[in-house]
């Protein structure tokens, strides 16, 4: 069984503390929401929770059956869903599913691409350049990357950011389906999107 | 949503085959990259006139126009990721060393194009021919795999810096004088019509910078790319 322990956690930039003692277990089939006002380190704990940066002191500790895993080992069952994240505009968006899910190991057929593209509302738009792309597009398009991935552990900032409506009701619906079958982490301060996580972590309060 | 699994050397090459249809739709390196070699090759030829420099200059100056070409564009292939903001997805999605080979592979293929352009201009602009065409191209490619294997691991270490593309010179020249140095008395062998007997040191001196180069690069880049 997958999961994770984040022990005793600090981050501090220089002389400012940017949080720390965070505590946190998660295991397949859990989530949990990191909340806190704006500049209060919610991305910065999913930088450190991706092991993308050093923490000031504690740790992040993925394991399997006891056993601890190493950044290959946790990142390859990974996605991540951010407005800071940027897919290629030079591609299209059959393109970037198709690069994506290459680098990652596994060639997908034209029937998968379509079938998250229409999971996300973006059915029929895998052959446009993803430049042409509105920012609600894109950031759907970022979802139907994770999808196909099909990941073990699923971070999401900021879930519903540049998204209409429709969007928002898709985005809470992939959200609800993978809470179950993966260890989630979403990083909000939207009441609805929250409150679909089992546990919570408050920052900067 | 499985799917059937692909190679370590196709992810390789998944890397190589984004970064070229990506060049050739927004021509990001290839202009910088082709415009300098023909501005200084232009300008070299204007100002030497009807003078024959002998060879020792030629290889010379053959060699400086191929690096500062190479300036300024290799380091795009990791300096384009950060700033598009898709460095981050990047280094989720694969294992560090399949994006190390897949940016090498592109920028030896970028310096590959480079050098079959600049090498009949240089010829026809400059008057020079290589007198040992065998010994020049021996050089011209053990020199390009050491400039591509160095300039791949400084673009990923400058990236992230503000002052890009100054950093990126500075940090690069030191490292690939010793390369400059062997690729110059290479050429100036071929220039001068000399055979493989008086490059033996150069040749052995080329290989293992880049055998050392390729090598110190793969252990390095895991760190210089996740943090």
């Amino acid at each position: 069984m997958l999961k994770l322990e984040i022990d005793k956690l600090a981050k501090w930039f220089g002389q400012r503390k940017i949080f720390e003692d965070i505590n946190l277990t998660l295991e397949i089939g859990q989530s949990a929401a990191i909340i806190g006002p704006n500049g209060s380190g919610k991305t910065t704990l999913l930088r450190l929770i991706m092991g993308l940066s050093y923490p000031t002191r504690g740790e992040v500790i993925f394991s399997e059956d006891g056993k601890k895993l190493d950044f290959d080992g946790y990142r390859k069952r990974m996605a991540l869903v951010s407005p800071y994240l940027s897919l290629y505009d030079a591609l299209t968006g059959f393109e970037n599913l198709r690069f994506f899910a290459k680098v990652d190991g596994r060639a997908v057929s034209n029937d998968e691409m379509n079938e998250v593209l229409e999971k996300v509302g973006l059915g029929g738009r895998g052959e446009d350049f993803v430049g042409a792309y509105s920012t609600g597009m894109k950031q759907r398009l970022k979802y139907a990357v994770a999808l196909l991935k099909d990941p073990a552990i699923f971070l999401v900032d900021e879930p519903s950011a540049n998204l209409d409506e429709s969007g928002r009701n898709i985005v809470r619906g992939i959200i609800r389906a993978k809470k179950k079958d993966s260890l989630l982490i979403l990083a909000t301060n939207e009441k609805e999107e929250y409150e679909l996580a089992g546990q919570f972590c408050q920052l900067g309060g | 949503m499985p799917g059937s699994s692909v190679s370590w050397a196709a992810k390789v090459l998944a890397v190589t085959r984004k970064d070229i249809t990506a060049e050739f739709r927004t021509r990001y390196a290839i202009n910088s990259i082709l415009m300098f070699a023909l501005v200084t090759l232009t300008v070299i030829s204007m100002a030497l006139g009807l003078m024959t420099p002998d060879s020792d200059l030629m290889a010379a100056l053959f060699w400086v126009i191929l690096f500062f070409a190479a300036m300024s564009g290799l380091a795009q292939v990791f300096i384009k990721e950060e700033e598009a903001g898709t460095a981050l997805i990047l280094k989720l999605s694969t294992e560090g060393l399949v994006i190390f080979f897949g940016k090498l592979i592109f920028n030896l293929l970028l310096l590959t194009v480079l050098s079959v352009l600049i090498v009949p201009l240089f010829i026809i602009l400059l008057k020079v021919t290589p007198q040992n065409w065998a010994v020049f191209l021996i050089g011209l490619v053990l020199g390009d795999i050491g400039l591509a294997g160095a300039t791949t691991i400084i673009a990923a270490i400058v990236a992230k810096a503000t002052v890009k593309g100054a950093l990126f010179t500075v940090l690069s020249f030191p490292i690939l004088l010793p390369l400059l140095m062997a690729v110059i008395d290479i050429t100036k062998v071929a220039f001068g019509g000399g055979n493989f007997g008086d490059i033996s040191t150069g040749l052995q001196l080329l290989v293992a910078y880049d055998v050392v180069m390729v090598t110190v690069s793969v252990m390095l880049f895991d760190f210089v790319w996740r943090q």
